[in-house]
């Protein structure tokens, strides 16, 4: 993921901060932002997660015209694949399961900013699983810099995938 | 509302029910505002017929969103500076959660104050969702 522009918006960290709960007006009132430390609209600790919205390429969003793996008239909008090579269980990044997640914040971040992400080469490794087959973790560090370079966010996901059986079906 | 190191003492802790009943809604919410549309999340007919769950289940991200308000409501606005987590159990629909923030260290690094805490979400069977820990920087 390499993401150009990821615009900070307040209606954005609104809506984010409403999804996980949080009714702490620093994330939805710039008055009251205005006589605070932070001085302004500030996004929630977990807010760079979003910026998938502005990843042209993002697997988990359905995009017009192609094939989504969500149910539409059947429980998979994707045709089987005829060679069976096992790639069609939970499809796309359907399997992927995110086991960590880590933040350094480096300063604030507050709405009206505008960020890029990118990731550094991520590093992967296996394991074996406790039910059979192979866990494969993935671990990908992005960097939130603004556009002269800052660095404001540094986030480190792990993801774990199971390399499924292929099942007789 | 920032936190000054004198009011703080290791081992000081505060628990906090961040969400009870946890809905369907809400995932759909977090799915909308993150943009992780991933049907496992929203979509029970795929979640059990083609990934075989028994329903659908909370972005892990929605837990760690949730968790880190009971840290940013302790220490205030902006004071994180760091904050990890790990996933160890899936939170399904109906879910509440209970989140305990414990300070295990105040520190001075550089003339900054700091203080590190571990937080640990917990579901109604006292299972934990959420492990992790965080640092924030103090007056």
């Amino acid at each position: 993921m390499a993401i150009d522009k990821f615009p900070v918006e307040a209606t954005h960290i609104m809506m984010f901060a409403r999804a996980i709960g949080d009714t702490n007006p620093i994330y939805s009132d710039a008055e009251y932002a205005k006589g605070t430390e932070v001085g302004a609209v500030i996004a929630p600790p977990t807010f760079v997660q979003a910026s998938a919205q502005f990843d042209d390429e993002y697997p988990l969003r359905p995009m017009p015209g192609k094939p989504w793996f969500g149910s539409g008239k059947e429980a998979t909008g994707l045709k089987k694949d005829p060679k069976g090579d096992g790639g069609g269980s939970g499809g796309g990044n359907g399997g992927v399961l995110h086991a960590e997640q880590h933040y350094e914040y480096h300063r604030p971040l507050r709405a009206g900013e505008v960020l890029t992400a990118t990731n550094l080469p991520p590093k992967n490794w296996e394991k074996e699983g406790r039910r059979g087959g192979k866990l494969l973790f993935s671990e990908t560090t992005t960097e939130y810099r603004t556009v002269d370079g800052e660095l404001v966010v540094t986030a480190r996901g792990v993801g774990v995938r199971t390399e499924k059986v292929v099942e007789s079906k | 509302m920032s936190l000054k190191a004198s009011e703080l003492k290791v081992g000081d802790s505060r628990e906090v029910v961040v969400v009870d009943d946890l809905s369907r809604t809400q995932i759909v919410m977090y799915a909308g505002a993150s943009g992780d549309y991933n049907p496992l999340h929203t979509d029970d007919k795929f979640t059990q017929e083609v990934a075989k769950y028994p329903s659908v289940f909370a972005h892990g991200m929605l837990s760690m969103g949730m968790t880190g308000r009971v840290l940013t409501d302790w220490v205030g606005d902006g004071r994180l500076t760091k904050y990890g987590v790990r996933f160890t159990k899936q939170v399904f629909p109906g879910a509440t959660l209970t989140t305990t923030a414990t300070v295990e260290a105040i520190r001075n690094e550089g003339g900054v104050n700091y203080a590190d805490f571990t937080v640990v979400t917990k579901d109604q069977d006292g299972d934990a969702v959420v492990t992790g820990s965080a640092t924030a920087r103090l007056d």
